[in-house]
Formats: C-alpha cells, sequence, structure tokens
C-alpha cells in the first residue's frame, strides 16, 4: 500500500461525510435567498441530523431487515464509491474497482436496497417512491454508462483513474464534440440520479411530484439520519466525478500533502460551483410532470449514444 | 481412458440406471432414488466437464452401435463447459425433484424421463458427428416434451404449451438437419474433423446458406426473438425443476451449436454472419428483458429473462465473431470467454430463482406476482434463495452476472473500428443495448423481489404459506452455492475459459493468472469482485459502527404505518406488480402495445353515480401478434379448405389422379 493511496482513501470519505450536508445547506440557502426568503443558513441540515441521531429509531410494523439494512448499505456503498473515485489524487487504493461500470453499478446497488426497503414497508407511498424511482433508474443506468463509456473509448480504459490521468495529460480533449455530448447527457443523468428538479423535488412532500421521498416516508429518528447524509454524499460523489472527469485540473498525482492540501481546495471549489449553478438553475426550473421525464432521459440517452458513436468515428 | 471419459461414462451411466430406477421403482421410494441418481450424474458429468476444460480431452469411436455411420464422441474444453453446467444444474435439480416431484409428477413416465433428459444434454455437446449429434439433440427435444406435459391431467393449458414447444422445437431440428446435411453432403464423412477440413472449399452461398439454417434451428432452441414463443409458454407450464433444467442447461445447448458450428466446423466465416448473430442477440436482449419488466407471473418473468441472457451471450459470441474475421484473436477470446462466463452465471443464478420460484408455487399454488408478497416470515430459506438469484440476476455487484457483463462491455468497447463502418456502427449500438439491459434488469428483479415477497400478504394462500421440505431447500442451497462461489471467484474460471477461445479461435487467454483481480490482456481494464466485496464490507462495519456511536441507544419502537390519518392501510393498497411496472409500461408503449379495458358500470338510478370499475390489462407478445398470428391463421384457413377438396365422391378422386399423370407427363414432355 503507498502512501499516496492511503492519503486519498482516508481523506477522500472524510471530505465527503463532511462535506456533503454543507453542500446540500448552500444549495438550500442559495435557493432561499433568490426566492428572497433569508434561509435557515448553510449548517442547517448539520443540525437536522444530529437531531435526528438523537431521536428512538422507530420500526413500522411489518417491516422486515431489508427495511433496518437498506440506508446502511445505502451508506456503505457510497462510502467505497468515495475512495474508489479519484477525487483528490489520480492513485486511489481501490483501484481495481475503480471502474465506470463498477461504480455506477455499486450507486445503484443502493438505489436498490431503497426501493427494495420502500416496498417492504407494504404501504402505497413505498411502493410508488419505489416503483417511479426504479422507473427512472432503468433509464439513468443506461445514460450515465454510454456518457461515460464515450469518454473511456479514447483512453481505453474504463478506469477512472486513468480516464482523468489522460484528460490531464491532453486537456483539448475536453472540447471535443463527444465530451460536450458526454457531458450534458451525464449531467441530465446525474440530476434524474440525485433526484433534483425538474425530475425530483428534493424539498416538497406532496404525493403527486415525489419519487424520492415517497419511498423513504416510513424513516424516522437516526435511520431517515443516514437515507439523508447518504442522499447529500451521493449528491457529492455524482457532482465531483463530473468535475473531475471533465476539469480535473488541480487534482493531486502523487502524496504530496502540499498538492493533496491544493487538491481539496479545487475538488471543493469545482464541486461548489457546480453545486451553486445547479442551485440557481432549480429556481427557474419547474418539475416534469412524471411520465415526462421518461423523455428527457431517452433525449440524454440518446445523446450519450451519439457520444459514442462520434468517439467511434473520431477515434 | 483419463479421468474425463471415466467421469463421463460414469455419469452416462448413473443417469441411465436412475432412468430405469424411476421406471421400476414403486412409487414410495421412487423420487428420492431418481433424484439422489440425477445429482449423483451430475457430479460426475462437472467432473468430467473441468477435467475437460482443463485440458484433458478424450473421444471414443462406436462404429457398430449404429448403422451406416455409428457413434463418435469427443470432448474438448468447448464441450466440458456445457457438460460441467448441465451437471451443475443437475445437482442441484436432481436433490430439489425429490421433495417438489412427490405432488403431482411422481408418475414412471416423468420420473424416468427426468433423468433422461439430463443423459441427452450430456451427449448433445460432446457429440462428435452429425449423426450422434442429431440424435442426442432429438432425445433431449423429446424427453424434455415428456417433462413439460409432465402435468397435463391436472392442468389443461399444459397441453397447449406443450404443442408449441413440439412444434417449434421440431421446425428447429429441420433446420438444423437440413442445414448440417447441407454442409455433410460437401465433406468426405459426418465426423466433425471431416466437416472442419472441408468447411475451407465450401463456396460462400454454400457456408452461408448452412450458417443460416443452422443459427435458425439453434436459435430456436436459445430462445431468440423471434424464435422465442415456445420459452415464455412451456417454461412456466413445466414443473419448476424441470424448467430450471430447461432454462438454465437446455437453452445454452442452442449457444453451443451455434459456437460449434459457426467458429469452429466452419471456422470463424465472414463478418456478415456475425453481425447477423450479435443483432438478434441485441434485439433479443432488450425484447426479452422488457418483456419480463412487466410481466406478472413469476415463471413467464424468469422466461423472458432467459431470452435476455441468451441475447447478450449471443451479443457476445458475436462480437468474439467480428473479431476473429477481424484479426484481432485477442478481443475475440475475450469476448468468447465473457459469453461462456454469461452462461456459466446465467445457469447458476437461473437455477436459483427457477427453484425459489417453485418452492413459492409449492407453497401458494400461484405463480401470480399480485396476489404474492409477505412470504418473508413464512418462507426464510425461499426468500433468501431468490434475493440472492434476483441481486445476481440484476447484473449488480456483487453478483458473478456482474463481471462477465462487464467482460463483455470491455470486449466491446476494446473493439475499436478496426474493421469497416458496419462494425463501428454495430458496436456502440451493441454496447448501449447491453447498457439498456442492464438498466431494465433491475427493475425487473427489484419488482419480483420486492412485490413477491416483501410486504404484507395480498391473498389467503400467500398468507397460510409454509416454507418447502428439506430436499427442495437443499437443492436451492446448492444452487446458491454455486452462485456465492462463482461472485467471490469468477477469476478462478477464467484461465479455463481462455483455453476455450484458444482451442477455437488460436487466441491466448484474455486475462492474466490472477487469484483475485482480473487483468485483461492486451487491453486496459481491471476489476477485482473480491475486493469489491470486502470493501462493501468494511464500509458496512465501519457505517455500523459510527452509527452506533454516535446515535441515541433507546430500543427500537413499532409503530403505525403513515396512513394519512386514514385508518389502518389494508394489502389491497399496496403496489402489486402490475401497478410497480406500470410507469415502465407507459414508457415503452410504443414496443409493448398493452391492450388496456376499462368497464364501468354506472347505477340504474343515475348515470353519474359509479357501481363498479373494472380494470383489465393485457400485454400481448408482439412479436407473437405479428409474426405467428398470420401463420396460424393461413395455417388454420388451408386447414379448412382441404375438406373441399375431398368431398368423397370417387369421381374426382379418379380425375385428380388424372390430371395429375397428365401434368407430369406433359412436364416430362416439355423438360426433356
Amino acid at each position: 500500500m503507498n502512501a499516496p493511496a492511503a492519503a486519498s482513501a482516508i481523506l477522500q470519505p472524510v471530505l465527503v461525510v463532511a462535506l456533503s450536508p454543507l453542500l446540500v445547506g448552500m444549495m438550500r440557502q442559495i435557493r432561499a435567498r433568490l426566492e428572497g426568503r433569508i434561509g435557515p443558513g448553510v449548517r442547517q441540515p448539520w443540525r437536522d441530523l444530529r437531531k435526528l441521531m438523537r431521536k428512538q429509531p422507530a420500526n413500522p410494523r411489518g417491516s422486515s431487515e431489508v427495511y433496518r439494512v437498506a440506508p446502511l448499505l445505502l451508506l456503505a456503498t457510497t462510502l467505497v464509491v468515495s475512495v474508489a473515485i479519484p477525487f483528490v489524487c489520480t492513485v486511489s487504493l481501490l483501484d481495481p474497482i475503480g471502474d465506470l461500470f463498477a461504480v455506477i453499478a455499486l450507486l445503484t446497488l443502493g438505489t436498490v436496497a431503497l426501493a427494495l426497503a420502500g416496498l417492504d414497508t407494504g404501504t402505497a407511498f413505498g411502493g410508488m417512491g419505489a416503483s417511479r424511482e426504479t422507473t427512472v433508474i432503468a433509464l439513468v443506468e443506461p445514460t450515465l454508462l454510454v456518457a461515460i463509456f464515450a469518454l473511456s473509448v479514447r483512453v481505453g480504459s474504463t478506469n477512472l483513474g486513468a480516464i482523468v490521468t489522460s484528460t490531464l495529460q491532453d486537456p483539448a480533449r475536453v472540447l471535443s464534440p463527444v465530451s460536450l455530448l458526454a457531458a450534458v447527457a451525464l449531467a441530465v443523468g446525474i440530476i434524474a440520479e440525485t433526484g433534483r428538479l425538474p425530475v425530483d423535488n428534493p424539498s416538497t412532500h406532496l404525493e403527486l411530484t415525489m419519487i424520492h421521498e415517497a419511498m423513504v416516508l416510513e424513516y424516522a429518528g437516526p435511520d431517515l439520519a443516514i437515507v439523508e447524509l447518504a442522499s447529500a454524499m451521493r449528491l457529492t460523489v455524482f457532482l465531483g466525478l463530473m468535475a473531475n472527469l471533465f476539469l480535473p485540473w488541480g487534482i493531486a498525482t502523487s502524496g504530496d500533502p502540499v498538492l493533496l492540501l491544493l487538491a481539496v481546495v479545487a475538488l471543493g471549489a469545482k464541486v461548489a460551483v457546480l453545486a451553486a449553478a445547479l442551485a440557481v438553475a432549480e429556481v427557474f426550473l419547474a418539475k416534469l410532470r412524471l411520465f415526462r421525464v421518461p423523455e428527457l432521459l431517452a433525449g440524454s440517452f440518446v445523446l450519450g449514444l451519439l457520444a459514442v458513436a462520434a468517439s467511434y468515428f473520431l477515434a | 481412458m483419463n479421468l474425463t471419459a471415466v467421469a463421463l461414462v460414469v455419469a452416462v451411466g448413473l443417469g441411465l440406471c436412475a432412468s430405469v430406477a424411476g421406471s421400476l421403482c414403486p412409487r414410495r421410494i421412487r423420487c428420492t432414488v431418481v433424484g439422489i441418481g440425477t445429482a449423483a450424474c451430475g457430479g460426475a458429468a462437472m467432473v468430467a466437464g473441468l477435467a475437460a476444460i482443463g485440458g484433458q480431452s478424450a473421444s471414443v469411436q462406436l462404429p457398430d452401435l449404429l448403422p451406416l455411420a455409428g457413434v463418435s464422441i469427443a470432448i474438448d474444453p468447448l464441450a466440458g463447459v456445457f457438460v460441467a453446467v448441465t451437471g451443475g444444474v443437475a445437482v442441484a435439480t436432481g436433490i430439489y425433484g425429490i421433495g417438489y416431484s412427490r405432488h403431482g409428477s411422481d408418475g414412471r413416465g416423468v420420473q424416468s424421463a427426468f433423468p433422461l433428459f439430463v443423459v441427452a444434454m450430456l451427449l448433445v455437446p460432446v457429440a462428435a458427428g452429425v449423426g450422434t449429434f442429431l440424435l442426442c439433440w432429438e432425445l433431449m427435444a423429446l424427453t424434455s416434451l415428456l417433462l413439460v406435459v409432465a402435468e397435463h391431467r391436472t392442468r389443461p393449458e399444459v397441453a397447449s404449451a406443450g404443442r408449441w414447444y413440439a412444434v417449434m422445437t421440431h421446425l428447429g431440428l429441420v433446420a438444423i438437419l437440413s442445414g448440417l446435411l447441407v454442409f455433410a453432403a460437401h465433406s468426405s464423412s459426418d465426423s466433425f474433423p471431416a466437416l472442419r477440413a472441408a468447411a475451407q472449399h465450401l463456396s460462400p452461398a454454400v457456408s452461408g446458406l448452412v450458417f443460416v439454417l443452422v443459427l435458425v434451428g439453434f436459435g430456436s432452441k436459445a430462445g431468440i426473438v423471434p424464435l422465442h414463443a415456445w420459452l415464455p409458454r412451456a417454461h412456466p407450464e413445466a414443473p419448476s425443476h424441470v424448467s430450471a433444467l430447461m432454462s438454465a442447461a437446455m437453452v445454452n445447448m442452442g449457444i453451443y451449436g451455434i459456437v460449434r458450428v459457426g467458429l469452429d466446423l466452419m471456422g470463424g466465416g465472414p463478418r456478415w454472419w456475425w453481425l447477423l448473430v450479435l443483432g438478434v442477440g441485441a434485439l433479443s436482449a432488450l425484447y426479452g428483458i422488457l418483456q419480463a419488466a412487466i410481466s406478472t407471473d413469476v415463471k413467464v418473468l424468469l422466461a423472458y429473462s432467459t431470452t435476455e441472457n441468451m441475447g447478450l451471450v449471443l451479443v457476445g459470441v458475436g462480437a468474439a465473431g467480428i473479431f476473429h474475421s477481424g484479426g484481432d484473436q485477442v478481443l475475440a477470446g475475450l469476448a468468447l470467454a465473457a459469453a461462456l462466463l454469461h452462461v456459466i452465471n446465467h445457469a447458476a443464478f437461473k437455477t436459483l430463482l427457477f427453484l425459489a420460484a417453485g418452492s413459492m408455487l409449492h407453497a401458494t399454488g400461484t405463480r401470480d406476482l399480485d396476489l404474492l408478497g409477505g412470504l418473508r416470515p413464512v418462507m426464510p430459506a425461499t426468500t433468501a434463495a431468490f434475493g440472492l438469484g434476483a441481486l445476481v440476476a440484476s447484473a449488480l455487484p456483487p453478483g458473478a452476472a456482474f463481471v462477465s457483463e462487464w467482460l463483455l462491455l470491455q470486449a466491446l468497447i476494446h473493439g475499436l473500428p478496426t474493421a469497416g463502418v458496419a462494425t463501428a456502427i454495430a458496436m456502440p449500438l451493441a454496447v448501449a443495448a447491453v447498457a439498456l439491459t442492464a438498466g431494465l434488469s433491475v427493475a425487473t428483479f427489484v419488482k419480483a423481489f420486492g412485490v413477491g415477497f416483501l410486504a404484507r400478504p395480498r391473498s389467503r394462500p400467500a398468507e397460510n404459506a409454509v416454507e418447502s421440505p428439506p430436499s427442495m431447500v437443499g437443492g436451492m442451497a446448492v444452487a446458491a452455492a454455486g452462485c456465492v462461489a462463482l461472485a467471490l471467484m469468477p477469476t478462478a474460471l477464467l484461465p479455463g475459459l481462455g483455453r476455450v477461445g484458444a482451442a477455437l479461435l488460436g487466441a491466448g487467454s484474455p486475462v492474466t493468472e490472477d487469484a483475485i483481480t482480473v487483468h485483461l490482456v492486451g487491453a486496459a481494464g481491471t476489476l477485482s469482485p473480491l475486493i469489491l466485496i470486502i470493501a462493501v464490507v468494511i464500509a458496512l462495519v465501519l457505517s455500523v459502527g459510527v452509527v452506533r456511536a454516535v446515535a441515541a441507544r433507546p430500543a427500537r419502537r413499532d409503530t403505525r404505518l403513515w396512513d394519512c390519518g386514514a385508518g389502518p392501510l389494508s394489502s389491497r393498497m399496496e403496489y402489486t406488480a402490475t401497478s410497480f411496472a406500470e410507469p415502465l409500461q407507459r414508457v415503452f408503449d410504443d414496443v409493448l402495445r398493452a391492450e388496456q379495458d376499462v368497464d364501468v358500470t354506472h347505477f340504474a338510478e343515475s348515470k353519474y353515480l359509479v357501481q363498479a370499475v373494472e380494470y383489465h390489462r393485457r400485454v400481448p407478445d408482439r412479436v407473437e401478434r405479428r409474426l405467428y398470428d398470420p401463420v396460424l391463421k393461413v395455417a388454420a384457413a388451408w386447414g379448412r379448405i382441404g375438406p373441399r377438396l375431398a368431398p368423397g365422391s370417387m369421381h374426382r378422386y379418379l380425375g385428380y389422379g388424372f390430371y395429375a399423370l397428365l401434368a407430369l407427363l406433359m412436364f416430362l414432355v416439355v423438360s426433356r
């Protein structure tokens, strides 16, 4: 085990856990200010988590182990992904699984666990949320795969570290049609996967519109805290992945502490800018009707497919 | 006689003994004897197959056993893979059958056909001559037909399924027969080595005809679209352990045939063959998983999932052929290894899923997911088995199918346009099809497991279900152990599969020999299933530890479900399989064309008051509607016209004879 790999293995998950709630807080604050409200402050999600952690865990009648294990599995898969993806350092401890297919599949595994938990409660809401979430996942997973495949064709590898390194060496590649098509497809996929507008509205509990919230409606106390934390972490992970795939500058290529520190700052800045852009965009967007969402996802899938085709012909 | 030959002879001998025992033993011990005999036969076959993959080939010539051509048998690494897979499935289904057969399928015919079916499937891949091959193929078809119609006395729909199966399987045989006969006509004898030598001298037209004919025949056995119509009929109606054997072992023979004839005997061939294979594979994968995603009958769902997985395997085989014809042997070996690994993984998880579905059917008497649910507390072993199978089937880590799909995608992604525009268009589309299939299979198996086993029971039978007898649980445990072993150590199998590619294509091993990590040879790519599993487990332990340390620790409290304040929720308010799949069905409505029917009954007093609303939804198999219905209609019309020609008038029959003779004479005069 070498030093940079170990450093990134500790640094990355700690960063993701610590910063994700702040990121969500920042997005809410930006929205609040743009909507003319004062807003609860950036640290509110952390305060919510602390409060939820102190509550008594609840067990809805009729639910099983699936319901209790799902939040932990969601958290665990997100943690593994946060170690495997090159965020602050291109050298990863989990390089053998730092593969885009493995990463997407791991994140999907977490979502599947949550969908099963939604079904497990046996309520209409849980089933509805699970059904909608799996429909979205069934369309998003291929979009993400195809989009990142487009990026990997020219590198000749689906290893994320290798993709990031090759973009570092050849920055002009970012402006190619392949990258731009893939970026748009990936952005739509990430918005859908993390349940943001216009696919899902994270701030409402209205049964006609909700996807993610319907699925986790029964969770309370520490379980809910884990689900909320993991959802925030997934948002950070996806935004970080997006940032480093297209704008990898600042990422450390060795274990030098100064470079690592610089990488942390660069990553924080990139993710914050992306999150702020997403928050600003959300103010101007209305949620799509549920059955218009697949049209959006199909569109992004086609863009991803075009990106793959372009990468074959331009290679 | 080496280990392979001995084990193969033992396996066939045990299978035949079990078959005889099935027809002679008294009813009381029949199922047990047959089950143990079949499992032992499967075990010996696994040894033979693994030894053959390891490099110990064997061949036997018995020229006097049959007139004309005799029987010739040879086992090489490729045959070894299929023998080992069939053997493994036979072990699990044999043990499971002991308990399962006691309820309705313990008759002499069924019990003696079951081991015979296994023996036939063991002999198909080791046959080394056209005559032997066709004989074993037909034996396999006949025994499986007997098993499909095993329950025809109790359920009338079995007969229809049997008819479909009989017709389709024999039309397939006709295609294979004519293809291989055309092939053998150009060769000195009907043995495979002679065919291999003759293949180089075939004209492109003849070899193309042979390949298309065998592709149709073997494709119908593998259940590829549009020849899949028998699959969603025969699999559900057969007893569950027979469905497992058919779905996990028999359909593989279609793949075997395509690989054997196309890649081995004919030595590759032009690129269009393999583009065709890739195309039908991608189409089958997508169509199969879409139909599976919306079906509510659990065994129909599994049958369509077989179509999907065989499609994925054919994508791999097609890619292997394309790379082979383009001269890229390393990638060809990788694609073929991915396809064969997927065959093995599919066999493991499909056996498990069919056995678990059989256990569910055994306990509740229904296959309809809409009526099930809530089986987890009463059937924990079956729930665990189905859950594991569903995890693997949805190609998510840490399942084994994830690794084979990863290998397949790696092969496709590295298949840069080495040769021509057609490949450059086909590869991205194949990647997209595989990716879309992966997404839809997640939705399918979340539905199957979540709706079928979790939540609360939706009907009385589901409420009163009890766990299955130990032999059935034992059979499921064997299949589950296979799934877990494959998930942990796919790396143990890959060198062997590489050897298959080496024997067929002259390729080197596609992966380096490393116990933990899969390193691709000649292409960048690594994946370590074992490290992945360990990492997830460590993360899980860490999260549990941190949450324990941070969270307050009062005991868990049982709470009411959120019911919007409207009183307790009944199980009628739960999501069913139909409602779960409704969004997907809407999304893919252009492909699926569901037929919906809403009947509203009003009160007689006022049409504004609704008395009852009845909702029907049916999603017919569209390929079937468009392709088979017209053919069946024409056949029926022909049947109605027939009697008009034969009204019973002797004069008319004499007239037919006279005009026929006249026409023949005129033909002879003209043609001379």
